[in-house]
């Protein structure tokens, strides 16, 4: 479980706000979808939850563990596919794996089990020996998931991690989250695709101008809104918030 | 330290399959030291000898009208070539170092005691006709001195009127100290083959893995930042240790290929030398894979890093600079500063010279010490926020 109050960061020296006070919960067995248009802020929240930056204010916990306190305690717990997923191309997709598997301190037997069992879940047994030099994106975002998931993380967070897939990635991706969900993990990920969201979340956050707008079901944000369609509700919520903003 | 470990041992791997890395770290960097010292050397060592041991061959226009002079010139060393139709061209295209020309009048102004008039035709921006011209003035000046007490003792007067002051002149050089200014260059081909060895690494490492955008999914690990740091640290150094290694056995082999008797010196790059050398750089090798990080580490880009450690790579050679401009004598405070102890050890080692243990010992503790430092400082701006993230 991943609970996030308040937190908050400012870049340029304070002048430019981030992340503004953003709260909210991913729980275990659910996918939670983290909304919101480009420049949100998603980015840079995720980024805080994965201890890469620090907070200027606010906490975060993975699993009742303070980020502040404990960092590596909760990188242990963490699987993540961050905005950036470079591999190492001068290694095969098998070697770019176990180096990340290795720096968990997992055991070679183990790391072999589950290796194979992620390769088997993604698809991916026939570029697993081959340099990752000249990958095609879906096959990059493969191998960097399988890397980032070979510790076998309770909790997993994915930063748009359809960007840039075509249609049958796309649809083996969300298979793949929903696997992870019914294996009672709990998985946070962002997206600006309203229909991936929708089709995806047990619970969605939207957020705007590095603030929480919304954090409702699918179900709920519609009801709220009034509108039948999910992106008609997503244009009411971002637009009036940007309304008050002004 | 498993971590570190495995770290270190991915980024050997990775790096060991780079053609580029490779011919860099471990063929171009520590091999154009040895290569160029050789040459250089054999260059300048041959030419100078050959030139003063060889008869003096020059082109010799109008040898007929002063046969005299000629033969005493021949016994002295010269050898006259056939004259040249036009001496001016042949100087200026190099065809002949100089010429020398006796003018038709010569026998006329000589019999009637007047001066008789000789013409050399070099041209002094030429290096090669320096020594050339020097042997030919001295010989005629010799020829006329010898010529002139004739005359006085012919008429009853003692040659020694001519030299009111003798200057007697006593060069203390030996071929081996003016050498030795070739040699203050050595031992910064040892420090620029650690700085080449380890260069592309320590660029690779840090801003190309950024600019490449791995670095923020290998900060998602739970490992501390200075321990990825450590094993990167260990890779460069390992890459700098082998190019070390490669350019003192080259040195080592080079050895044999240097005239060095012809110096009349005892240059010993053997074993003694190569196990010396290698301990004094040791502290070096952590030192520049450290500063090289460090730098990369500010670096926005791949690109930038280069241009960066490109300017970096300068500072090594003050040291080896200044010490051939001006001599200066070596104290043991000079073993507290990294580089320039490393400069005055092997150039000690290089004169034949023992190092005692206290000034190694200071060479040691002092450049380790400074590596750690730097190590620490590089361990700072790791942890820093912006290292990891791309764009």
């Amino acid at each position: 479980m991943i609970e996030v109050k308040d937190l908050s960061k400012a870049f340029d020296k304070g002048k430019v706000k981030a992340v503004d006070g953003v709260s909210f919960t991913a729980r275990d067995g659910e996918i939670t979808g983290l909304l919101g248009p480009n420049g949100a802020g998603k980015t840079t929240s995720l980024r805080m939850l994965y201890t890469l930056m620090k907070p200027d204010s606010g906490q975060v916990l993975v699993d009742g563990i303070d980020a502040a306190v404990d960092p590596l305690a909760v990188r242990r717990r963490l699987g993540v596919l961050p905005d950036a997923r470079g591999l190492y191309k001068r290694l095969t997709a098998r070697e770019n794996i176990d180096y990340f598997a290795r720096l968990h301190g997992i055991e070679s037997a183990q790391m072999h089990a589950r290796r194979e069992a992620l390769v088997d879940a993604l698809d991916m047994r026939d570029i697993l020996d081959r340099k990752t030099e000249g990958f095609s994106q879906g096959q990059r975002v493969k191998t960097a998931i399988a890397r980032a998931l070979v510790h076998d993380p309770r909790n997993v967070i994915l930063d748009e991690p359809t960007n840039g897939l075509d249609v049958m990635a796309t649809r083996g991706l969300r298979a793949f989250m929903l696997k992870l969900k019914q294996e009672g993990r709990c998985v946070l990920f962002s997206s600006h695709i309203m229909q991936e969201v929708a089709m995806l979340c047990d619970r969605i956050v939207v957020i705007a101008h590095g603030r929480v707008v919304a954090d409702e079901s699918p179900a709920a944000l519609r009801a709220q809104t009034g509108e039948e369609n999910l992106e008609d509700a997503f244009v009411k919520i971002i637009g009036s918030e940007e309304g008050l903003a002004a | 330290m498993k971590a570190i470990l495995t770290v270190f041992l991915k980024e050997l791997r990775e790096n060991l399959r780079d053609k580029r890395t490779l011919t860099n770290a471990l063929l171009v960097g520590p091999l154009i030291g040895p290569v160029m010292f050789v040459m250089m050397l054999n260059v300048v060592i041959n030419h100078e000898f050959s030139r003063a041991e060889a008869p003096l061959k020059l082109p010799v226009i109008g040898a007929e009208h002063a046969p005299n002079l000629i033969k005493t010139l021949k016994m002295m060393g010269l050898e006259p070539q056939a004259p040249v139709a036009d001496p001016v061209q042949a100087v200026l295209d190099q065809k002949a170092d100089a010429v020398l020309r006796i003018p038709a009048d010569y026998g006329k102004a000589w019999s009637k005691g007047e001066p008789a008039q000789v013409e050399l035709f070099y041209d002094s921006s030429q290096r090669d006709s320096s020594s050339p011209v020097r042997r030919i003035q001295s010989m005629i000046t010799n020829y006329a001195k010898q010529q002139a007490s004739m005359r006085l003792v012919a008429r009853g007067l003692s040659p020694a009127l001519l030299s009111p002051i003798t200057l007697d002149t006593r060069d203390q050089s030996t071929p081996q100290s003016r050498a030795s200014m070739l040699f203050s260059m050595l031992p910064y081909f040892f420090v620029l083959t650690i700085f080449l060895g380890g260069m592309y690494l320590a660029i690779d490492l840090t801003a190309g893995e950024r600019e490449r955008q791995s670095l923020e999914p290998l900060f998602a690990n739970p490992v501390a930042r200075w321990r990825i740091l450590l094993g990167k640290l260990g890779a460069i150094s390992a890459f700098s240790l082998a190019s070390l290694l490669i350019c003192i056995a080259a040195f080592a082999v080079a050895g044999n290929f240097l005239p060095a008797d012809k110096l009349g010196m005892n240059l010993d790059l053997g074993l003694h030398f190569a196990l010396s050398t290698l301990l004094l750089m040791l502290p070096l090798l952590l030192l520049l894979s450290a500063l090289q990080t460090l730098v990369a580490a500010f670096a926005k880009s791949y690109r930038e890093a280069q241009t960066y450690l490109g300017i970096l790579m300068i500072v090594p050679a003050l040291p080896s600079v200044v010490l051939s401009v001006m001599p200066i004598k070596p104290a043991t405070w000079m073993y507290a500063v990294p580089l320039l102890g490393q400069q005055v050890g092997i150039t000690e080692l290089l004169r034949g010279n023992a190092i005692n243990g206290t000034d190694i010992g200071i060479c040691l503790l002092s450049g380790f010490a400074v590596a750690l430092v730097t190590i620490v400082i590089t361990a700072l701006v790791y942890r820093s926020e912006r290292l990891a993230i791309s764009a």
